[in-house]
């Protein structure tokens, strides 16, 4: 024992990992003897999975509670030095334009919201799972989603003393239109069963999308000068491989346990591709219109993090279990050479009523979107750009006038076209009950007719405005409605942040920001 | 932009990559250091402050490669750490190994 070489002894010590994570989840656990076990877990039922053995459940990452406190503190302390040396420096100078946190806008009306809806779900099933290794990892996500909601806060926290857009976001998110987009994409899935629940956030959103929702947008904040983003990215990505391994994880159990669970989780991945590919649809139209300075384009983005390692890696892997790549998603590859400017351009002419603000693309990022994608922006985007351009140089910045009609499904307003053909809108009707409902696309329509019942119940933005719901009948009173203040909407040029960002950079800031319509008028 | 430098050995064709994004930090260099010399199929792809490591097939960082590198003890856990992405399995986290693979 003492002749033991003095490498050996140095972990001796302490069990292993994996003895550790088996103390923790097996041995902390007990069998209930007063109650029934179904009176104690009983919500496992009703969505048709069996599971046969929750023992079987591995979480590959073995967390034990004094590791997972150990590294979150650590991941803390960091982001919070950065943070800290960021306001004090007046860092937020440094960024490449006040444009770019038009990103950082949707992202804390639209996501930061999320995270809670995460936290509070991931809790319940914390306490509903029979087994003690899932319920221990989504115990953990739990808490790592609210460190995920308030570290976002905390971050963006510092731009809200500048700039506007940021002041009223919790307000925004139950009451602005395009926020009813992530909205009623997360409480579709808190709506849902514990099992299609982790299918939902856990896999389709976390693990397949989660490479497209989220690096491109710290790849982002890093190039365009955000430091404080970037790196409560990193801190929260890094819990985020982990939420991977926990979606992961799960499809492989419900997979492994049994044969009939095979087709539910199907008809889940079906839906929830769509749902989650819809609501990325805000990210595309940031990666390639609101960042000064480009990472990539969405469609690189997309082909990248989406087709080679999803469809090209984990649906191989899948097709053991007999899950077949998702339904419709032959559309979404066809929609990456549109998809963004679709979606700003419909941005753009609806900012007059949204907490963030928009503006023409200039000659050069022009220049860049046509080699981004040769085959669609010369033929259909840039003609609308350059008239744009010469409405601009008569004053006559394009608003669109009126609401659009919004999907029943996904909340998008209806602006997508046919698959393949960039040129005819696409406009699907389904009929329940004697009315009428209109979805966006094969895949919302797909998803309406599945479950009508659902899905008419929709809080409709542009229906409840109409129904007299959202402040009065004006635009005027809508805006009020939604706590914006001046500044906060319509054109980025001229606006309060634009004008605060000049005076502030001084003549070399006016030069960059401004290169079109400043010129135009000489 | 994918540098495939093991696309010659039959054992490999066929095999689906799988990869690991790493924060590019001055903490992280001697990771991502410890993982190039334990994979010697992979292509690495730098972005604005992200690192992504891909190799045919499997991927292992290994604590007896990252001590060496880092000179200093590090346990596996502390990967977590580094870690922003990854895109296959994590098939193992072990005392003194992490592998990253496909199952079937
Ligand atoms: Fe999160
Ligand atoms: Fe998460
Ligand atoms: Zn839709």
């Amino acid at each position: 024992m003492t002749l033991a070489p003095e490498n050996k002894t140095k972990k001796a010590k302490k069990l292993s990992m994996k003895a550790r994570y088996e103390a923790l989840t097996r041995g902390l656990d007990w069998e209930p003897s007063y109650v029934e076990k179904d009176e104690m877990f009983p919500h496992l039922d009703y969505e048709g999975i069996k599971i046969h053995d929750w023992a079987a459940w591995e979480d590959p990452f073995r967390l034990t509670i004094d590791a997972y406190c150990k590294y979150q503190a650590e991941k803390d302390k960091r982001l919070y030095a950065v943070l800290d040396g960021f306001a004090q420096g007046q860092g937020h100078l440094g960024l490449t334009d006040a444009s770019y946190l038009n990103a950082m806008k949707i992202f804390i009306q639209g996501v930061t919201p999320l995270e809670y809806g995460a936290h509070r779900h991931f809790a319940y099933l914390a306490r509903h799972f029979a087994g003690p290794g899932p319920r221990f990892a989504a115990l953990c996500q739990s808490i790592d989603e609210i460190r995920h909601m308030q570290t976002e806060i905390h971050t963006l926290s510092n731009y809200n003393k500048y700039y506007s857009g940021f002041h009223n976001w919790p307000e925004e998110y139950d009451r602005v239109w395009y926020l009813s987009v992530p909205k009623s994409f997360f409480e579709d899935a808190l709506s849902c069963g514990p099992f299609e629940f982790l299918i939902a956030v856990g896999f389709s959103f976390e693990y397949l999308l989660t490479n497209l929702l989220f690096v491109p947008f710290m790849s982002g904040s890093s190039f365009n000068g955000d430091l404080p983003t970037m790196t409560f990215g990193f801190s929260a990505q890094s819990d985020e491989s982990r939420h991977m391994t926990l979606g992961l994880e799960a499809i492989k159990f419900l997979l492994e346990q049994d044969e009939a669970n095979v087709p539910i989780v199907q008809g889940w991945i079906d839906k929830w591709f769509w749902r989650s590919y819809r609501v990325t649809a805000l990210v595309a139209q940031m990666l390639d219109y609101m960042l000064p300075r480009k990472v990539m384009s969405w469609k690189e983005s997309f082909e990248l993090y989406f087709e080679e390692q999803m469809l090209g890696g984990l649906f191989e892997d899948l097709a053991f279990y007999g899950i077949t790549p998702p339904r419709h998603v032959e559309d979404a590859i066809k929609e990456k050479e549109i998809l963004s400017h679709q979606v700003y351009w419909t941005l753009y002419q609806f900012s007059f009523a949204a907490a963030f603000t928009t503006s023409a693309p200039s000659d050069e990022h022009m220049d860049w979107l046509s080699q981004a994608y040769p085959d669609t922006f010369d033929t259909h985007y840039r003609p609308l750009w350059e008239k744009e351009k010469k409405n601009i140089e008569a004053g006559g910045r394009h608003f669109a006038p009126g609401l659009p009609q919004l999907c029943q499904v996904c909340q998008v307003p209806m602006l997508f076209t046919e698959p393949g053909d960039a040129t005819t809108f696409a406009q699907r009707e389904s009929e329940f009950e004697g009315e009428i409902y209109h979805t966006c696309s094969n895949g919302c329509q797909w998803i309406f007719e599945r479950e009508p019942e659902k899905y008419r119940q929709a809080w409709l933005p542009v229906h409840q405005i109409y129904q007299g719901n959202c402040g009065g009948p004006t635009v005027p009173e809508v805006l009020e409605w939604y706590g914006l203040q001046d500044g906060d909407a319509g054109e980025y040029i001229g606006s309060r942040d634009h004008r605060n960002w000049q005076a502030w950079q001084g003549e070399a800031a006016a030069d960059t920001a401004t290169p079109d319509e400043t010129k135009a008028g000489a | 932009m994918q540098e495939q430098t093991t696309a010659d050995d039959p054992q490999t064709k066929g095999v689906r990559d799988v990869g690991v994004v790493i924060q590019e930090s001055e903490n992280n260099r001697p990771v991502i250091e410890a993982i190039e010399a334990d994979n010697p199929g992979c292509s690495v792809m730098h972005s604005p402050g992200l690192v992504r490591i891909t190799a045919p097939g499997r991927i292992v960082i290994t604590q007896e490669t990252v001590e060496e590198k880092l000179g200093r003890e590090w346990e596996t856990h502390e990967f977590q750490m580094a870690i922003v992405s990854y895109f296959g399995n994590i098939q193992e986290w072990d005392d003194d190994e992490i592998v990253i693979a496909w199952d079937h």
